[in-house]
């Protein structure tokens, strides 16, 4: 689906509000939404809201042969998906810009930083490493995809657990889940990128920019960093040229914001470790809210198959094929015809302004129709060359009506006179049609 | 038919001559679900069974390409994506199932020349994922305030097969017609946990 164009007057109401330092949620300049994370049930999978961009990241891990010029480490593999369902302009051909760009910055700030430690994955050298593999999805776009999925990937790294090997000379055991405990991968920092987007040629500076404010920004400046103030990653997009004072500073917000999400990374981590270790109940289905009318909950439910024999012998005896819908087109008049409903009219109770409505709107075809019936090549208007010029409507559009020069009078008369009775017929399809929703 | 389905529900099978299963514990597991929790979708819902949790996506009725149109009836596209890897076959033939139950129980005469879109995402599978897939679908539908004829939900059912029972195709048969039985009672559970949750989500407003 194309993307709906942002109107020009939309524009320039953001642009103003930044401008009186101003955003359309109330927050300050650096202040970032909030930032939810919730764990699944098995190791290395979690949710990351951000606001409410939506980012699901989950980790998993195979035993490959290692690659040739690195034969004693391991292989990580990054991949973002930017799904159908993020916003209905990702479609599968449509977002490859946008789609690398994001999957480069993703595997600098993760992969370049050595965040991970790739020996430490190595089982046996030259044949056997591990191969760390983490899937993003998007599922809801609302800006600022980049910082939700760098959190989503770290958090899901961080949280992830891989089986134990052990190498005795020749000989490699892989336990189960079952046998040993699974390990955690060893993590040496946790880089997170921060977001700045930048207005009027880098006048107005915003951080953590939601979808709108994304769509009319100059130009975007990521910086990777982690919460000892190393930055791993720095890439300024969208060709606005910055300061070095400006980039300095923004350097100095994103120290801050990294610590601040850095701790509350970990207090996640450390809630869902109790959780797990105390044997509670923990994954999605505890992460959503009772309070909330939209969710809904049922426990376990235990259902009687004492009579299946016997409802069996039933749906056999009476399956019949699903009876056919199809819609039949209906005729209104010649020219007009009608194939589904479309949908109701949500308006409510306008009954005296749809008539007066469509009594205009009748007129008004009328006219045309007769004008086309008539089909000359002459356009004359009607005001001036008539005897006894009659309003046909209040409405102020001028309308082309094309007559025959020598029959203007006559035709005028039988214009009103024919307006008239078209008008009547024109009620009854209109009238029809209410009544037909009515009815239903 | 496919005449083995994977297990949710544990149904133990009879060995012998045919003799009545005794209803035991059959149970559906605990049920979780969220509407309209995705703000750019027309529609959205996340499905949970147990520890199977399927997030769905609606977007509809909307544009599509003149390529895809059909005149009279709207055009459903069902996308399924797996939590890890790429999509492969069996997501392909998970969605042509889908998109069937979808087509048979959407209006689509209603709302001709345009596209509906429900998009799967698997957030983790713990069994019973189609079933899971098709439950979410339709509160998504539903959500979506896509017009429908009915609504439809999914249960698996388990064939625990011995060596004689493989051999005999008649009391196989049996024993799958009792699955669907068993089913249809399973889902009427399911369809008052929907009643019930709309119920609750519409009393406030």
């Amino acid at each position: 689906m194309k993307e709906t164009p942002l109107s020009n007057c939309e524009r320039r109401f953001l642009l103003r509000a930044i401008e009186e330092k101003k955003r359309l949620d109330g927050r300050q300049t650096y202040d970032y939404r909030n930032i939810r994370i919730s764990f699944g049930t098995d190791y290395g999978c979690c949710i990351v809201e951000l606001g409410k961009t939506r980012v699901l990241g989950q980790v998993s891990c195979e035993l490959v042969a290692p690659k040739l010029n690195r034969a004693t480490e391991g292989i990580l593999f990054f991949n973002l998906e930017l799904s159908q369902m993020a916003a209905p302009a990702f479609e599968p051909g449509r977002q490859s810009d946008l789609l690398v760009k994001l999957n480069r910055l993703l595997e600098r700030c993760l992969r370049n930083s050595k965040c991970i430690d790739t020996e430490s994955l190595c089982v046996v050298a030259g044949e056997k490493v591990w191969q760390i593999r983490v899937d993003l999805h998007l599922l809801n776009h609302d800006g600022n995809i980049i910082d939700a999925a760098s959190i989503a990937a770290i958090v899901a790294l961080c949280h992830f657990r891989r089986p134990d090997v052990s190498v005795q000379g020749d000989e490699v055991t892989l336990y189960t889940p079952e046998e040993r405990d699974p390990v955690p991968l060893s993590i040496h920092h946790m880089p997170i990128c921060v977001s700045f987007a930048f207005f009027q040629q880098g006048t107005y500076l915003l951080v953590d920019p939601n979808e709108r404010e994304e769509r009319v920004m100059d130009g975007l400046l990521v910086i990777a960093m982690n919460k000892h103030r190393e930055i791993c990653t720095i890439q300024s997009s969208g060709g606005i040229m910055l300061l070095k004072d400006q980039v300095l500073r923004c350097s100095k917000i994103a120290g801050v914001k990294v610590a601040e999400i850095t701790e509350l990374i970990q207090k996640a981590l450390e809630n869902d470790q109790k959780v797990r270790k105390e044997g509670g109940k923990f994954g999605f289905a505890e992460s959503i809210a009772n309070q909330r009318i939209t969710a809904f909950k049922m426990e376990k439910a235990s259902i009687d198959t004492s009579d299946v024999e016997e409802k069996a012998e039933e749906i056999i005896a009476e399956a019949e094929p699903p009876s056919e819908v199809v819609s039949k087109p209906v005729l209104w008049t010649p020219g007009t015809a009608q194939i589904g409903e479309g949908v109701e009219n949500s308006w409510g109770d306008l009954e005296d302004s749809e008539k007066e409505d469509d009594d205009e709107g009748g007129s008004d075809e009328a006219i045309i129709l007769d004008s086309i019936k008539m089909d000359t090549g002459i356009e004359v208007s009607d005001i001036g060359s008539q005897d006894a010029p009659i309003i046909l409507s209040d409405s102020e559009e001028e309308e082309m009506i094309i007559l025959e020069p020598d029959k203007n009078p006559k035709k005028i008369r039988t214009q009103t006179t024919g307006v008239k009775q078209e008008k009547a017929p024109n009620k009854k399809p209109v009238k029809r049609r209410k009544k037909k929703r009515a009815a239903n | 038919m496919e005449e083995e389905r994977h297990a949710d529900a544990k149904i133990r099978a009879e060995t012998g001559t045919g003799s009545s299963p005794r209803g035991p514990g059959c149970s559906l597991r605990h049920f979780a679900c969220e509407q309209n929790l995705l703000s750019r979708p027309d529609g959205s819902a996340s499905f949970l069974q147990g520890d199977t949790s399927v997030l769905a996506g609606v977007y509809g009725p909307a544009e599509v390409k003149v390529s895809k149109e059909i005149f009279n009836k709207a055009t459903l596209e069902v996308i399924l994506r797996p939590k890890i890897g790429l999509p492969g076959v069996a997501e392909k033939s998970r969605e042509r199932l889908i998109r069937n139950t979808c087509e048979a129980a959407v209006l689509g005469t209603l709302h001709p020349r345009t596209s509906i879109t429900v998009v799967l995402q698997v957030v983790s599978d713990a069994g019973s994922l189609l079933a899971c897939c098709l439950n979410a679908a339709c509160i998504a539908l539903v959500d979506a305030g896509v017009p429908m004829r009915a609504l439809f939900c999914g249960v698996t059912c388990a064939l625990d097969s011995d060596g004689s029972l493989v051999l005999d195709p008649t009391s196989k048969q049996e024993k799958l017609q009792q699955c669907l039985a068993a089913a249809q009672a399973a889902s009427q559970h399911i369809f008052r946990f929907y009643r019930e949750s709309l119920q609750r989500r519409y009393s406030k407003s």
